[in-house]
Parts: structure tokens; C-alpha cells; sequence
């Protein structure tokens, strides 16, 4: 592999690595909203977040993006296949991340919160200072491992056009007609963006644990 | 999409969806076997094997499947593998579902009580006999859960295969949908179908963990 051809990946990868870091980023804010809704007290917000992580959980993220994208242009819609691909990747993230801080939430020892309401603290105090920052504790290393399944899983945005690593790989590999070299340079390229996300997620794991 | 259109794409649908079924369930039970070799071997061979095995299954576990299904379309032919559309497609699902199981097993093995594999030598079972009636039963009935889930997983990544144009499900009906320029009602129907096939494969695997949950008590 030339490189010329290796610069061209290595900006394909640099796309890869925005679009899942933004929609991680963005899934972890929506799937906050829909796992308050799973929580909440009203029956029908209940259902609403539970056919929600159900349907994105349920249904392939190539299906979801095929149907965003020819959904959107359908309802009038128009936006570049970037942000289509954005959002397809949000929304599916989101039902995941809803999940997962749902079993946080669900592990924070209840003596911790009793103990908040002995001492008269407000539920929203005790919301704000015990249960939110022991369930983001415990939910990072599982944030981090969806991280990693949704950077892998943006190698479906190539099929919607989207020059991303997986996609450059694929235009490499029609134009030299040497598909091992592209693909296996492609597949260390994703290896070595999960290394750094996977190492990142135990330095803040560690950090986050001294703050104890 | 009107009533006429679905009716007259109804075949083709249905022969998507059986190859969608041929796709996911032998490539399923594919990648529990070669999950339970490649655990077995890193159980039993060697510490080099062990270290080997770990590192090209994590680097499949640590890879998209559409580059590893790539590798293995396009480039297979150029080292002698020549396989068609369907061949590469299930044997790449055996291979990413087997690298996931094989984990899934490895920790099953370890989550079974030292003390019943003890019992079982005290009792003079050998290391095989262990195997077969301790050691593999006990780490089916751990695993469950986590290898229903994986099922799902594996069902949906059969919608990955339409990519290297295998005549599935996806690509029958986004077929369909080009055809028709019903995109929009072709993707719908497609969703709902995967939605209902993962939610009866939650529910029946549910089952499954309650039928087993008393085979545990008896």
C-alpha cells in the first residue's frame, strides 16, 4: 500500500471516528431523555421509551438507515447523507445507552438513597448527588463497549455513501484491484481507533474512581 | 405501497425471507460450534494456542463484519478461496458469531464452581467425562442468557449479507422498493419484519431461560 493510498484511509478513518464519536456523544443525551421516560411516572411515556429501545434494538442499523434515508426526503426533508447518516446512527445508539443507564440506575444501592432521604436531602438533590454520578460510574465501562460496537457498526454508512473508512477501503480496492491489502489495512485502521477508545474509557474509569 | 404491489411481490418476498432463515440459522448454529473449538482449545491447548487464539479472535471481534465480510468476498478468490455470495456469507457469520461465542463460552467455563469440577474428580470421573457431564452442561445453562442475545445479534447482522448480494430479506425488498419506487413502505415492511423476528426470538428465548431455570432446581 502506497502512500498516497494509506493518507486516503487514514482520512477515511478520521470521518469514521467523528461520526461515531458525535453520535455517541448525541445518543448519550437522547437515550438520557428516553431512559428518563422509561422511568417516569406516566404510563404512556413508559410504553413510548419501552417501543422505542425495543424497535431500535430490534431492527438491523442498515434497515434504520436505508429507512432514514428514504424516509426523510419523503417527509420533505432535505439534508446532506452525512446527517442522514448521523442521525440513523443517534437514534440507534440512544436505544442502547437508554438501556444501559437504566441498569445503572437500577444498581445504585438503594441504602444510598435512604440515606439521602434521612438526611433530608431534597429528591432532587439525591438525584443530583447520588444517583446520577453513581450510575455514571457504573454504566462507563459499558458506554465504552457501545462506543466500540457503534464504531464498528458506522462501516454501514459506506452502503449510503458516505466516504468512510470502510467506503475509502472499498474505492481502493475497486481502483488497484488488491481488495487484502485495502481491507486488512482498513480492518487494523479499526482496531487501532478501538485500542485508543477502549484505553481512553480506563483512564477515565480510573479517574472517575479516584474522584471516590 | 398498494395492496396489488405487495401481492404480486409477495413470492419473492417470501423466498428473501427463507434465505434470510437458511442464512441465520445454520450460520448460528456454525458459530456455536466453532465458538465451543475455538473455547475448548484455548481451555485445553497450551498457553500458546491460548494467546494465539485470543488475539485473531479479538481482532474479529474488534473489526465491523462488512470489512471481514469484504475480505473474504473480494479477496478471497486471490488466495484460493473462491466462494459464492452465500458460501462466504455464512461461513463469514460462523466466524464472527464464533469469535463472540467462543468469549461468551470462555467465560461460562470459568463461572462454573470450582468445587462441583473438584466433586466430580473426587468422585473419579475423568477430565472427559468432567467435561461432558459437568463442565458443559453447567456452562450451557450459564450462558444462555448471553447467547440468546447473541442469537439476535447474529439475526440481524444477516441483513449486513444483502451488501455482498446475497438474496435475503434486505435486498429483496430494497429490490422491491427500486422497482416499485416504494422505498419508503419497502423499508417500513422491512423493519417490521426484523422487529417481529427479534422480539419472537427475545420472547422464545425467554422461555427457554425459564424452562431451564426449573432443569436447574430438579
Amino acid at each position: 500500500m502506497n502512500a498516497t493510498l494509506f493518507t486516503l484511509l487514514l482520512e477515511g478513518a478520521a470521518t469514521t471516528a467523528a461520526l461515531s464519536a458525535v453520535s455517541v456523544l448525541l445518543g448519550f443525551a437522547l437515550g438520557a431523555l428516553v431512559c428518563a421516560a422509561q422511568m417516569a411516572r406516566s404510563r404512556a411515556l413508559r410504553a413510548f421509551g419501552a417501543i422505542y429501545v425495543s424497535f431500535f434494538r430490534g431492527v438491523p442499523l442498515l434497515v434504520q438507515l436505508l429507512l432514514i434515508y428514504n424516509l426523510l426526503p419523503g417527509l420533505g426533508i432535505n439534508v446532506p447523507g452525512t446527517v442522514a447518516a448521523l442521525v440513523g446512527l443517534t437514534l440507534c445508539t440512544a436505544a442502547y445507552q437508554a438501556e444501559i443507564l437504566r441498569g445503572g440506575f437500577q444498581s445504585v444501592p438503594p441504602g444510598l438513597v435512604e440515606a439521602g432521604q434521612m438526611v433530608g436531602l431534597s429528591p432532587a438533590l439525591i438525584l443530583l448527588r447520588i444517583r446520577i454520578p453513581l450510575a455514571l460510574r457504573l454504566t462507563l465501562p459499558s458506554v465504552v463497549n457501545e462506543a466500540v460496537l457503534i464504531l464498528k457498526a458506522s462501516s454501514l454508512v459506506s452502503v449510503v455513501g458516505i466516504a468512510d473508512l470502510t467506503r475509502t477501503a472499498q474505492n481502493i480496492a475497486s481502483s488497484t484491484y488488491r481488495p487484502i491489502e485495502a481491507f486488512a489495512t482498513a480492518g487494523a485502521l479499526y482496531l487501532v481507533l478501538n485500542a485508543v477508545l477502549i484505553g481512553g474509557g480506563g483512564l477515565l474509569s480510573r479517574r472517575m474512581a479516584h474522584g471516590r | 405501497m398498494n395492496a396489488a404491489l405487495l401481492w404480486d411481490s409477495l413470492p419473492s418476498v417470501a423466498s428473501g425471507f427463507g434465505v434470510t432463515m437458511l442464512m441465520w440459522l445454520p450460520g448460528l448454529a456454525l458459530a456455536l460450534a466453532l465458538g465451543l473449538v475455538f473455547a475448548l482449545l484455548r481451555q485445553y491447548g497450551g498457553r500458546g494456542l491460548d494467546a494465539a487464539l485470543g488475539l485473531v479472535l479479538s481482532a474479529v471481534r474488534g473489526t465491523p463484519f462488512l470489512i471481514q465480510l469484504f475480505l473474504l468476498y473480494y479477496g478471497g478468490p486471490l488466495v484460493g478461496i473462491d466462494l459464492d455470495a452465500t458460501s462466504a456469507g455464512l461461513l463469514g457469520l460462523a466466524v464472527y458469531g464464533g469469535a463472540y461465542y467462543a468469549e461468551i463460552m470462555r467465560g461460562g467455563f470459568a463461572a462454573v464452581p470450582r468445587g462441583h469440577v473438584e466433586a466430580a474428580t473426587m468422585a473419579g470421573l475423568s477430565r472427559v467425562q468432567t467435561l461432558r457431564r459437568i463442565l458443559l452442561p453447567e456452562m450451557a445453562l450459564l450462558i444462555l442468557p448471553a447467547a440468546v442475545n447473541m442469537a439476535v445479534v447474529l439475526m440481524k447482522e444477516t441483513a449486513v449479507l444483502s451488501i455482498i448480494t446475497v438474496p435475503e430479506l434486505t435486498m429483496v425488498i430494497t429490490g422491491i422498493g427500486s422497482s416499485t419506487f416504494a422505498f419508503t413502505e419497502a423499508a417500513f415492511l422491512l423493519a417490521l419484519t426484523y422487529w417481529a423476528l427479534t422480539e419472537a426470538t427475545g420472547v422464545a428465548g425467554r422461555l427457554l431461560e425459564r424452562r431451564m431455570a426449573q432443569v436447574r432446581l430438579a
